[in-house]
């Protein structure tokens, strides 16, 4: 029988990264994220792996990225501000194919904004914050058990496609504690990148193989635009190394797109959350089931790349689409374009720094003059 | 001297991008001899640089190398050096790079002392972008960003270094051939943190800006404008004069490094005493 365990989301996150094998933490402390990187301080020297608190957050992801390098499996977890000046080191990691994972602790607003209240204002930021055309996943977590799962999840996806992966969470996420199943060894896959057969022909750029420094092969990496064996290149070749980059992630979004669904196959009408958002959307739909309306949920747990086949699946069939999220309507243009007016899209907002409720996701989606423009729920 | 160097280098990847009369390939020269007069292995060095003009040396050198962010190779190097312990890494900065940019990571790479060598490529001014102020530019000087001479305190990277809590801190220019080799030798040999300030020509920008256009006169410049330490008077003073900086050792004390420290730490939490 499975160990159960009363924890906090931040310290499911920091096990869960001890679980996938991490082992290398750079950080800098920010509420709400600093029970990651306190946890990890502690833990790691007793297992032998290396913890580092840096000068901030440029420097934590440019020493996770170079610990990659160095052989690693490697994590940073952050807030807000902090997520804002690892923006640099995000398209490194990107355009190095460098596997790491970055855990963001979502805040209230930007700048300061409020310390202290959860949010999910960084989605986008996640996708397009780094400036250039690049490859990224961001995925999310709903539960304190969701969060240990999306962690190992984000470590593999990092090892397997070469790509920074960031986890999003939220502040009541991180700080909430809640009674999970203790994953055992072996309960939850654990994916290492791929070795290339022969050192002596590698090419850090050809494929997905990843061989760390140090390991018979020398060869080089920038962030300039570069071929297949890590030197410049421009023009037509630099086109190419792009799409085959964004590519990557992309063509593979069938692999990708984590999600859960609930009540949806006869569904008439579909909340589409993700994240914190994801519990109360389930209980909307059970409040709007009690009603006698067939609602169902679909609850994205890959953000990026984007899952268009799965709304896709979901416009086909419902009238309406409800989208409540901790933002001024950020996912929900996404789903709308690919919604692609089959059905009505229906923003549902909060923004004081509280969850919504179930109540306020099920009224705005009965609300009889809600209108495509959606509707800002206020508490 | 021998040719030795000639193996570490990258020879598809020449020529290099550097112009004319630029200081930078015969620090990187000096610095490839240093590798192969301490017989260095090849397979277990990695070189790390951020941007600018220096930050292209790594695309010519045949080891482990990467050419990372404006300003984070310390930091960079920090990641690879804790990850594997046994390369040995290099960072090599510009001046803005190591010291406006970078400057944070700069000096809590000092006082952190993990066994990593860092070469400043000081030609006191950006020699990449085009050749605006940096935070070394003289005062008085001119840059595209000062046309009317610098008004600024320049920073004394030495002295930062110092201050900061480096083990091993040098300065030397990129003429003074057996000098910088000699340096860069002591500096890797030093464990820990070890820093090498290097004066350096950048004929195109500085030395256009500054009416020592040819390399030639820029070399002079740099004879007449900095001095060993056992001859200069100017190493003591509050008042860093920027006429004429001392060159030398400055400081070459052994410390635990961070890696020692960090094993006696995995040690403590194990419950065992030691483990190395
Ligand atoms: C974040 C960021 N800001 C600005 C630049 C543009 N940039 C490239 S190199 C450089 C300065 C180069 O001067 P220095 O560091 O002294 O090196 P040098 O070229 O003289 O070797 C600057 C400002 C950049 N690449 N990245
Ligand atoms: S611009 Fe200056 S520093 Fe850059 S290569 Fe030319 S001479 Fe050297």
């Amino acid at each position: 029988m499975s160990k159960k365990r009363l924890i906090q989301g931040n310290e499911a996150c920091a096990h869960a990264a001890l679980y996938a094998g991490c082992n290398f933490y750079a950080g800098y402390p920010i509420t709400p994220s600093s029970e990651v990187m306190e946890i990890l301080s502690y833990e790691m020297p007793k297992l032998g792996r290396t913890f580092i608190q840096m000068e901030d957050e440029i420097a934590s992801i440019s020493a996770i990225i170079g610990a990659a390098w160095g052989g690693a499996k490697t994590l940073t977890a952050t807030s807000g501000p902090g997520f804002s000046l690892m923006q640099e080191g995000l398209g490194y990691a990107s355009i190095t194919e460098t596997p790491c994972v970055i855990v963001n602790c979502q805040r209230w607003g930007p700048s300061t904004g409020q310390p202290t209240k959860g949010a999910q204002g960084d989605v986008m930021q996640s996708i397009w914050g780094t400036h250039g055309d690049h490859a990224i996943i961001v995925v999310t977590a709903s539960t304190v058990r969701d969060a240990f799962d999306m962690t190992v999840k984000s470590f593999n996806f990092a090892q397997q496609y070469r790509v920074p992966v960031v986890l999003l969470m939220d502040e009541v996420l991180a700080h909430m504690r809640e009674n999970i199943d203790w994953p055992e060894p072996g309960d939850i896959e654990v994916i290492e990148a791929k070795r290339p057969a022969d050192v002596k022909t590698y090419k850090p750029f050809a494929n997905d193989e990843f061989l760390p420094f140090g390991h018979g092969a020398r060869y080089h990496i920038t962030g300039l635009a570069h071929g297949a064996e890590g030197f410049a290149v421009s023009d037509e070749a630099a086109a190419r190394e792009l799409k085959r980059m964004v590519g990557k992630v992309q063509d593979h979004v069938r692999d990708l797109a984590l999600h859960d669904r609930y009540l949806l196959d006869d569904a008439e009408l579909a909340i589409i959350s993700y994240g914190i958002t994801s519990r109360p959307a389930q209980s909307a739909v059970d409040l709007l089931r009690a009603q006698g309306i067939r609602a169902g949920l679909l609850s994205l747990k890959t953000l990026w790349p984007f899952p268009d086949f799965l709304i896709d699946e979901v416009a086909e069939r419902v009238d309406t689409i409800v989208v409540p999220e901790l933002n001024m309507g950020q996912l929900v243009r996404e789903i709308g374009r690919a919604a692609g007016g089959r059905s009505q899209v229906i923003p549902v907002s909060r923004i004081d720094g509280h969850l919504l409720t179930p109540a306020q996701i099920a009224d705005a989606a009965v609300a009889p003059f809600a209108t495509s423009a959606g509707k800002v729920v206020r508490s | 001297m021998s040719d030795n160097y000639r193996r570490f280098l990258r020879t598809a990847q020449l020529p290099h991008v550097w112009c004319p009369g630029c200081g930078d390939g015969m620090i990187v020269k000096a610095l490839l001899e240093a590798i192969g007069e301490l017989n260095l292995d090849q397979n277990k060095i990695a070189v790390v640089s951020g941007i600018g003009c220096s930050g292209r040396t790594p695309f010519i050198l045949d080891f482990n190398t990467m050419h990372t962010t404006h300003g984070r190779a310390l930091a960079f190097a920090t990641g690879i050096k804790l990850a594997n312990p046994e390369l040995r890494v290099f960072a090599i900065m510009g001046d803005g790079d190591a010291s406006a940019i970078g400057g944070n990571h700069f000096i809590h790479a000092c006082r952190r002392n993990l066994d990593i060598t860092a070469l400043v490529f000081n030609n006191g001014i950006y020699g990449l972008t085009g050749g605006q102020l940096a935070p070394t530019t003289p005062v008085g000087k001119r840059s595209t960003t000062s046309t009317m001479g610098s008004i600024e305190q320049p920073f004394d990277l030495v002295r930062l270094a110092l201050g900061a809590g480096a083990g091993f801190v040098a300065r030397t220019t990129s003429f003074d051939h057996k000098r910088l080799t000699s340096s860069i030798k002591r500096a890797i040999l030093h464990k820990g943190f070890s820093f090498v300030d290097i004066l350096t020509s950048c004929p195109t920008y500085f030395g256009r800006m500054n009416d020592v256009a040819e390399p030639y006169d820029m070399v002079h410049y740099l004879r007449d404008t900095s001095s060993p330490l056992h001859d200069c008077t100017c190493g003591e003073t509050d008042q860093p004069k920027a006429e004429v900086m001392p060159t030398g050792i400055f400081r070459e004390e052994e410390r635990a490094d961070y890696e020692a420290l960090y094993k006696q730490k995995i040690a403590a939490a194990c419950g065992k005493r030691s483990v190395s």
